[in-house]
């Protein structure tokens, strides 16, 4: 399945914070066919620093999506069977408006002009993408960490387009320790002299050390204890004792080095600041802590999936949903999955999550039907 | 008895548990169904299929769970000793609680919960006056290991042990109104003497 990665324009979005952004660009990517009925379509949301490549081969390089194993044909998403969509997100950096983008009325990248935006925001391009394909109703939003805030915003925002909503390994606010580690890597970004207030555009050196260090930050939040401790243990790197200096030692030390300087050559330090920001904003509940009141007027399915390893998004957040759902009397389905590859478990430990969302969609499409 | 037979799948059959259809027959159509202690959402799967129910499962076991939501069955983990009382009353027309009594923690809690959030409550529970379970502790003097409670009892789900009369009493000491009574040998209903001759009882209170 070779899929091009797509572009949509829009006039104007209006935001949280009461700017605007005009134009807006969305990229996107659609995989399987959309049916005579516009009814079996499903809108993936991405995490953090995915984008809108989540399956398929990427015509322009030949690689797969990000969320590959779970969409294609005969897979959860089952592209014989559902027009699933994805799309790069507001804020982002590879392809979607975002700081990194040529501001039009100045003619030079927005930087730290862009407007900080929110997962709403996020949810409300999406929206007008939903709509520009000329589908009224999501069988499905689904999508994993902040991909599942969008997807739990999408049900509270726009209840009378979705009939389910799958919010895996996610939170309904953001808590103190993902603020917190957020805050790290912001830091770091901005700590660096390379950061230049954002202005490194057209400067021939990016904050590559202080983006690589939030990567390395962020990629140790994505693990386990015990997956790193079976991934890497005290293992060496290419050498057989210390190295009595401040080289890399250990193979842990490697791995996050190699992740921190490989996500500098795909990502904006700008959309990191951004999106990060936009996270710790996230609370569906505007404040008030009232999550029943938020699922009030919902009544699209629910699918609820944790992990029990993950700790950053930890399996008590997710209960913590459930337990709303059930208290209004929703349809809800839950399942805490056993894993021990941490938060990462919904991208890579993928047998059963593909289990439970395919009998989720099935049944989902069935009462689709029947209303 | 219903029109259509109830799926057989493993690890459950229909042999192993009989109840299931006097449940299928007692659940009206297009009705609102909590099923505490789900299992694989074989019931349910069925009541969704053959009555449209609107259906709901609890199921303590992360791999039971995974294969009743599998099923299409909207399925949670939990446990049925707390997670009721998040429920607003009378939220299902029936709530079942099939061969699972005997395993919570706080069996009238759970039953008092039932009959606050479901208008009626379908019990089935292994009768423990079943005359194989007074054999076997007469000629053993040892906790009976029957064909009905097969296991030792060190490592028996069932903490509890009650007898159709047992729950009779609670019934009535508790001014729970038993709208109907169902009991089984088997497949095969019994008539007389049920605390001695049924190895299941099934009852709808409400």
């Amino acid at each position: 399945m070779v899929v091009e990665t797509q572009c949509a324009r829009f006039e104007s979005i209006a935001l949280d914070s009461g700017a605007a952004l005009s134009p807006v660009e969305v990229a996107y990517e659609t995989y399987g066919r959309l049916n005579a009925t516009r009814s079996n379509a499903i809108l993936i949301t991405h995490a953090f620093t995915g984008d809108a490549h989540a399956g398929g081969t990427s015509h322009e390089n030949g690689k797969p999506g990000w969320w590959d194993n779970m969409i294609g044909p005969g897979k959860a998403f089952d592209t014989d069977r559902y027009f699933v969509i994805c799309s790069n997100v507001l804020g982002g950096c590879q392809g979607t408006t975002g700081p990194g983008t040529i501001n039009p009325a100045t003619g030079k990248p927005y930087a730290m002009t862009f407007p900080v935006i929110t997962i709403r925001d996020m949810v409300r391009l999406q929206r007008m993408l939903i709509e520009h394909l000329g589908i009224p109703k999501l069988l499905a939003v689904a999508g994993g960490s902040m991909g599942g805030m969008q997807a739990l915003e999408w049900a509270v925002s726009y209840p009378e387009m979705v009939c389910s909503t799958i919010p895996i390994a996610t939170t309904w606010r953001h808590s103190a320790q993902q603020i917190a580690f957020n805050e790290v890597g912001r830091q770091a970004i901005m700590a660096d002299l390379d950061w230049a207030e954002g202005d490194y555009y057209e400067s021939a050196k990016p904050p590559a050390r202080g983006l690589s260090i939030a990567r390395m930050v962020g990629h140790i939040t994505y693990m386990s204890d015990e997956s790193m401790r079976e991934k890497f243990g005290r293992r060496l790197r290419e050498k057989e004792k210390f190295g009595f200096d401040f080289g890399v030692d250990f193979e842990v030390e490697s791995y996050l080095r190699y992740r921190g300087n490989q996500f500098v050559s795909r990502f904006d330090a700008n959309s990191y600041l951004y999106i990060t920001k936009a996270e710790d904003y996230f609370d569906l509940t505007n404040g008030t802590g009232k999550l029943a009141e938020a699922f009030t007027t919902v009544d699209t399915r629910f699918l609820v999936i944790s992990f029990t390893s993950d700790w950053l998004y930890p399996s008590y957040q997710s209960q913590e949903i459930v337990k709303v759902l059930r208290r209004v009397n929703g349809d809800v389905a839950y399942c805490d999955l056993q894993s021990n590859y941490g938060h990462d478990a919904f991208l890579v430990d993928v047998a059963e999550q593909s289990e439970i969302v395919r009998g989720f969609l099935t049944s989902t499409e069935r009462m689709a039907k029947a209303a | 008895m219903s029109a259509h037979p109830l799926p057989v799948s493993n690890p459950v059959t229909l042999e192993e548990r009989p109840d299931f259809s006097v449940i299928a027959e007692i659940i009206q159509p297009r009705s609102r169904v909590l099923d505490l202690g789900c299992g694989e959402g074989e019931l349910l799967a069925w009541l969704v299929e053959n009555k449209n129910v609107m259906a709901r499962g609890v199921e303590i076991s992360a791999a039971q769970v995974r294969k009743a939501i599998g099923r299409g069955v909207s399925a949670y983990q939990g446990d049925i000793d707390e997670g009721l009382a998040d429920y607003p009353s009378k939220a299902f027309d029936y709530v079942i609680l099939s061969q699972t009594l005997q395993e919570t923690h706080a069996p009238l809690q759970v039953l008092k919960e039932m009959l606050r959030v479901g208008r009626r409550a379908i019990i089935s529970f292994p009768n423990f006056g079943h005359w194989t379970m007074r054999r076997a502790m007469l000629f053993t003097g040892q906790a009976p290991k029957t064909k009905l409670f097969p296991y030792d009892w060190y490592n028996s789900p069932n903490i509890h042990f009650l007898s159709i009369n047992d729950f009779e009493d609670l019934c009535r000491d508790n001014g729970f109104p038993i709208e109907k009574r169902y009991f089984l040998s088997g497949a095969t209903r019994v008539t007389i003497l049920p605390n001695l001759l049924a190895q299941t009882a099934v009852f709808l209170l409400g």
